[in-house]
């Protein structure tokens, strides 16, 4: 009976350790360290090499395109219902749109936003869609430029990565039973998600944390600021949710926890790296956009492009980092795309034609924007009469 | 220093590993032997470096006096005495004499013809030191992955390395080391107290025997491993939480950099429910 016993139990500790081997995810030597903080604490950005280096792959920027020929026409001019872009030359426009179609459409093509009998048309609603985020990228590049994205900058690439949804948009996570009546009791938790890592923590931090402009500036602080308790304090609950957002953080970056903090003190700026101020603007940047560009865009987007709750689709951290800390590592994307860095007024010697900018919503959805910032949109000119149905082709 | 009574029949020539009688003699009950030489001076040596390096630091402040290990950028060089190469020297006494306090334990289980259970299970421990600040370090190839010497400051490390894997917990060696090392002390507690309440009976009652330890363990349990088995579970059971524990620590980083739950994933995705 006891050499039996033994003998089993060998064996299963045996197969146990196996099959802990045997599963995916595993790397090998040689890594790619790098060093965020003072030798001997730990704060080290851990992958191997060949991880490094297939990450890097995945997320190179696309080459820009030619440089527009200079001169010429305005495309406000050139065109019917061009609302944002209309002080841009027409060969700066066409350019654009060629970009963008390579960018956010390649295999659909212009076709994919535009009625080719009518260029200007704005029945198809990824049109109108793509209007508004043309000014939320040249909102992210221009407001956002100090404190989060600097020279590197977005272009629709960064998201959108050659597909018409971005791969990494979110939804308000309605949990399981959400339609059959009965109430979930997991408390938000415990169900082993990738947003949060597929840990137990709770599941949809981030309708609560990045899915609302006007928010408690203190909600995901949960650390204690006194030795001893003064008060109640924040729940356990509490901390669980951040920890999922960070967690989310980190997946989205490609990052770990002591990219940013010392975690010996993670609350404790001082001890902080320069990384966690990028963050923290970056919070409210996700909160900004979803809350001022994604939002209004409910009554544009047809139900299928909806999430369960009939929520808009929204951008997290990951919707532009795509797993690295620099989005497209670092390339300076919206260099070569002046028109992207903010909105495009007319300049004076070429845009004489264009009246001065009057502050005016070119959606009926569009939102006021929340930040004291001025991100108005882009002044709407008088559209043309002539008619200039020809449009640019990809 | 007064002996033993019995301590006289211990005190035989040989059994030692290198050098025949050089060293082989006590210092009042202090066997000596060639590694307890190497021993004393590593570990004198070592307790001076530490010192030089308290001395040169910003503080005095026991809780705060740290000896770090090189920036990554060193790589496995040598690096400046001031900027990691004392922790280089350190751990190399460090290790050199816990060797030598090994071998000289095997020296002492050869003069009293036993097992070497006691260097075994020591060198267990080395292993997990050795894991730390030279095997992982090896592989991730850089020294400045040991820990640092330092009573706040390794738990700063610690800290760091675990959420350098986003929730240490999750792994699965981690796990089964945790669990190790609250069984190994929960057994401990109940052998001691078994022992203790058997040796201190009330008054007017005898001393217990082994056969009613048993048979109160089988009366409680349904089992008793025994008087000599209860031993050999504790070293088991003592010994496996070193051993997971320095597994969990060299997986993370040179085999796994994900966080830790989605090693998970496995479970997730088995056929039965995926």
């Amino acid at each position: 009976m006891k050499p039996v016993l033994g003998v089993a139990g060998a064996v299963a500790a045996l197969f146990l350790t196996i099959a802990m081997f045997g599963t995916a995810g595993w790397t090998r030597p040689p890594l790619a360290v790098s060093q965020n903080g003072f030798r001997g604490t730990g704060m080290d950005q851990v992958e191997s090499r060949a991880d490094a280096i297939a990450v890097k792959a995945e997320n190179v920027a696309p080459a820009p395109a030619d440089p527009a020929e200079p001169g010429g026409e305005l495309a406000g001019k050139t065109y019917e219902n061009v609302k944002v872009l209309q002080n841009l030359t027409t060969n700066e426009f066409n350019r654009l749109m060629v970009s963008m179609t390579e960018w956010v459409s390649p295999e659909q093509g212009c076709t994919y936003c535009h009625n080719t009998e009518n260029m200007a048309d704005d029945s198809l609603y990824q049109k109108r869609v793509a209007r508004r985020m043309l000014q939320m990228t040249q909102h992210i590049n221009s407001t956002w430029k100090e404190s989060h994205v600097h020279d590197v900058g977005v272009t629709c690439y960064t998201c959108h990565r050659g597909q018409p949804v971005p791969a990494n948009v979110w939804f308000t996570d309605p949990g399981p039973n959400a339609t059959s009546g009965f109430i979930p009791r997991n408390n938000g938790q415990n169900l082993a998600k990738p947003s949060v890592g597929l840990s137990s923590l709770p599941y949809d931090t981030l309708t609560e944390f990045l899915g609302q402009k006007e928010i408690d500036n203190n909600v995901i602080r949960v650390n204690a600021t006194t030795a001893l308790p003064t008060g109640k304090g924040k729940p356990i609950q509490a901390a669980e949710k951040t920890y999922g957002l960070m967690i989310h953080m980190s997946q989205g970056l490609g990052v770990n926890c002591t990219f940013c903090h010392n975690t010996r003190a993670i609350s404790n700026w001082s001890e902080s790296t320069p990384q966690r101020v990028a963050a923290w603007h970056g919070i409210r940047m996700v909160r900004d956009l979803n809350g001022n560009y994604l939002e209004p865009l409910l009554s544009t987007f047809p139900r299928n492009r909806l999430g369960a709750l009939g929520d808009v689709p929204k951008v997290n951290c990951t919707t532009c980092h795509n797993g690295v800390s620099k989005p497209l590592n670092g390339a300076h994307v919206v260099e070569t795309y002046p028109e992207l860095a903010g909105p495009v007024v007319a300049e004076a010697p070429t845009g004489a034609a264009v009246p001065a900018p009057a502050p005016a919503s070119p959606m009926p959805a569009s939102p006021v924007p929340a930040s004291p910032m001025p991100a108005s949109p882009a002044p709407a000119s008088p559209v043309p009469a002539n008619p200039a149905p020809d449009a640019p082709k990809p | 220093m007064a002996m033993l009574s019995f301590e006289k029949k211990y005190r035989v020539r040989g059994g030692t590993l290198v050098g025949g009688d050089l060293f082989d003699f006590w210092v009042g009950p202090f066997y000596v032997g060639f590694f307890g030489v190497t021993t004393l001076f590593f570990s004198v040596l070592g307790t001076a470096l530490i010192l030089y390096g308290a001395a040169i630091g910003p503080t005095w402040n026991i809780w705060q006096i740290n000896i770090a290990p090189p920036d990554i950028k060193y790589g496995l060089a040598l690096a400046p005495l001031k900027e990691g190469g004392l922790w280089q020297l350190i751990t190399f006494c460090a290790i050199g004499a816990f060797c030598s306090w090994a071998l000289r334990e095997v020296e002492i289980c050869r003069k009293l013809g036993i097992g070497y259970h006691v260097p075994f299970a020591f060198s267990v421990a080395i292993f997990a030191y050795v894991t730390l600040v030279v095997i992982r370090p090896f592989l991730m190839g850089a020294w400045g992955h040991g820990f640092p010497y330092g009573i706040l400051s390794h738990l700063d490390w610690v800290s760091n390395t675990g959420y350098q894997y986003l929730h240490f917990h999750y792994n699965p060696a981690h796990m089964l080391a945790v669990s190790f090392f609250f069984t190994t002390t929960f057994a401990l507690s109940l052998h001691g107290s078994l022992i203790l309440s058997s040796t201190n009976p009330p008054k007017g009652e005898v001393v217990k025997t082994p056969e009613h330890e048993d048979t109160f363990f089988r009366d409680t349990i349904g089992y008793s491993i025994g008087t000599l088995g209860i031993h050999r579970l504790g070293l088991f059971l003592a010994l496996s939480a070193g051993f997971w524990s320095a597994v969990c620590i060299v997986l993370s980083g040179p085999f796994w950099t994900q966080g830790w739950p989605e090693w998970w994933g496995w479970w997730l995705n088995l056929p039965v429910w995926r």
